[in-house]
């Protein structure tokens, strides 16, 4: 089961740092959450988010907004994921916690640290494929260099 | 008033004479919400430029405003983003100050017994009274908080003018506020491209795809373009428009989407509220570190934190009222979604920032043309207009003396 669960975690990763968008939304249930949050928020239980997606169809509302609306310097990111702990297992439902750093990729410039913090997350079994029911991206950076526009 | 140099946006002069004119002395700068600080004791850093200062809550229930530069050896003593304190010590020698900002304790001061005898400490003739931190004068109006350095100045109230008055008071109108959260981001421009974003009703049509396509501003809006009389600060007004825009409206506009639709519509679930007096969207700049927005159901504070000419921190506070039900709450949160650092209306707002800094930064004798809608600033009705923007630079050639 872990080595399945690491393999979900590995092609999420290469997925969102090949900007491979559509396929992004399949990593997760159709009714999940999506949280792209600051760590002072996360900590104070104050709920803004940067980004927060209540159901697989935003999800796929923001792969249209990446490629159509969304005007933004192109960049490359490129995830380094640590192994995912396992908090608690109940009831089919996976409750990990792993650490993540972005680095962004600006053409014709050098590599950035981009945000570096922890995934909270949620996982289930649905049609015999692991998927997210739930992704806190919590991020432990102060300043986002201007914008993110991808997934992390 | 029709053009503006590119080195406006890049010289370390100016920028240096910007933060004292404007930042140091003559203006409001915001600082924070009361709610933030709700407990006497509480405190919440914030900065006036790139000053660091502290919101504090007082025993007696006021709001003080503290430099965060300890009177003895200058020691920006205060590290944490907030809490409580009964009184701030600096680390470096322990001088104590009450909540008031005033000096209330110096170790050895006395000097320090040896043998019998008092060694050292301060002069016999050294005063506590008036070695407090630096304390600036504050204006709280309907629970937002603006401080100064320059104890001379105008009221708050005639500060704004009595038509951007209103329009304050229209969001702080005695309620309650509740913070939801906040978002930071460093945008690589200067400080001003952010005032003059806000203060451009011709780009947001173009540039978001999210506004034009769901008409929340858009072309055939109705708008109106107010001012302060210095024309310092303004309102940007505007009304939703319903329905499939005319073809003159989105004829050439790119970013026009006709087939766009959400797949999950509750991030555009839209509910009027009574206190709006009409207009969906009133977008305020106040000269020279804040912009207030509401855009439908989304209300936040955005702070301008300048950092050296060519950067600045850009501090968003999303809050909602006291009083709003959880299912406003959480529209409110779901059309945050539009707003911030990932906004599908504000994201590229730092992106294009940036990029007219990179064109600025290369030839700084070159000129922004502003002519959209003539070459006065009077105020206007429409989204062809770069009239806010005249008035602002006429403002800032006064006072800068250029």
């Amino acid at each position: 089961m872990y080595t399945e669960l690491l393999q979900l975690y590995a092609e999420y990763t290469a997925t969102v740092d090949a900007g491979n968008w559509d396929r992004w939304p399949e990593f997760f249930t159709e009714d999940c959450v999506y949280k792209l949050q600051p760590r002072e928020n996360h900590e104070r239980g104050l709920p803004l988010a940067t980004l927060h997606f209540h159901s697989k169809g935003m999800l796929q509302d923001r792969v249209y907004g990446i490629r159509e609306t969304l005007f933004h310097d192109p960049y490359y990111q490129r995830h380094v994921v640590s192994l995912p702990r396992v908090l608690a297992v109940d009831r089919g439902r996976w409750f990990l916690e792993a650490n993540y750093a972005v680095f962004r990729t600006k053409l014709g410039e050098i590599s950035t640290v981009f945000n570096v913090g922890r995934y909270l997350d949620e996982v289930v079994r649905v049609d015999g494929a692991l998927k997210f029911a739930s992704r806190f991206c919590i991020y432990d950076s102060e300043m986002i260099p201007n914008a993110i526009i991808y997934p992390i | 008033m029709h053009r503006v140099p590119y080195w406006v946006y890049t010289d370390p002069d100016t920028y240096r004479r910007e933060l004292d004119r404007f930042y140091y002395a003559g203006h409001w700068c915001y600082i924070g919400l009361e709610a933030e600080i709700p407990h006497p004791g509480d405190f919440r850093r914030s900065v006036v430029g790139e000053r660091s200062v502290i919101m504090v809550r007082t025993q007696d229930g006021g709001v003080r405003v503290l430099e965060n530069v300890c009177a003895h050896r200058g020691a920006q003593f205060c590290r944490e983003r907030q809490g409580n304190r009964k009184e701030f010590v600096c680390p470096y020698h322990q001088w104590a100050y009450d909540l008031e900002g005033k000096l209330r304790g110096i170790p050895y001061r006395r000097g320090i017994r040896q043998d019998g005898q008092l060694n050292g400490g301060m002069p016999a003739d050294f005063q506590m009274e008036g070695r407090g931190l630096t304390s600036l004068k504050v204006a709280v109006r309907g629970g937002v908080v603006f401080a100064s350095f320059d104890h001379s100045l105008e009221s708050f109230e005639d500060y704004l003018g009595p038509t951007i008055l209103s329009y304050f008071d229209r969001v702080f109108d005695g309620r309650k506020l509740k913070i939801l959260g906040y978002n930071r981001q460093r945008i690589p421009g200067n400080w001003k491209l952010m005032q003059e974003n806000i203060k451009d009703p011709y780009h947001p049509g173009l540039l978001h795809s999210w506004f034009v396509t769901f008409g929340l501003w858009r072309a055939d809006s109705k708008t109106s373009l107010k001012m302060d009389p210095h024309k310092r600060h303004a309102a940007m007004i505007g009304v939703r428009s319903v329905g499939k825009p005319a073809g003159d409206v989105v004829s050439g506009v790119t970013s026009y989407k006709a087939d766009m639709s959400l797949r999950d519509p509750r991030q555009l679930d839209i509910v009027p509220e009574e206190w709006w007096k009409g207009p969906t969207a009133v977008m305020l700049t106040l000269f020279p570190s804040l912009i207030i927005q509401q855009q439908v159901n989304s209300l936040s504070m955005r702070h301008i934190q300048p950092r050296g000419p060519g950067v600045f921190d850009f501090v968003w506070t999303h809050f909602a009222f006291e009083d709003d039900s959880d299912e406003m709450i959480q529209r409110r949160l779901l059309q945050a979604n539009l707003f911030g650092p990932s906004g599908y209306v504000s994201a590229d707002d730092g992106e294009v920032i940036e990029f007219s800094q990179m064109g600025f930064q290369e030839k700084p004798d070159q000129q922004c043309l502003l002519e959209m809608g003539g070459h006065d600033s009077e105020e206007a009705t429409n989204i062809a207009s770069e009239t806010l923007i005249r008035g602002m630079y006429q403002y800032w050639r006064r006072v800068m003396g250029v």
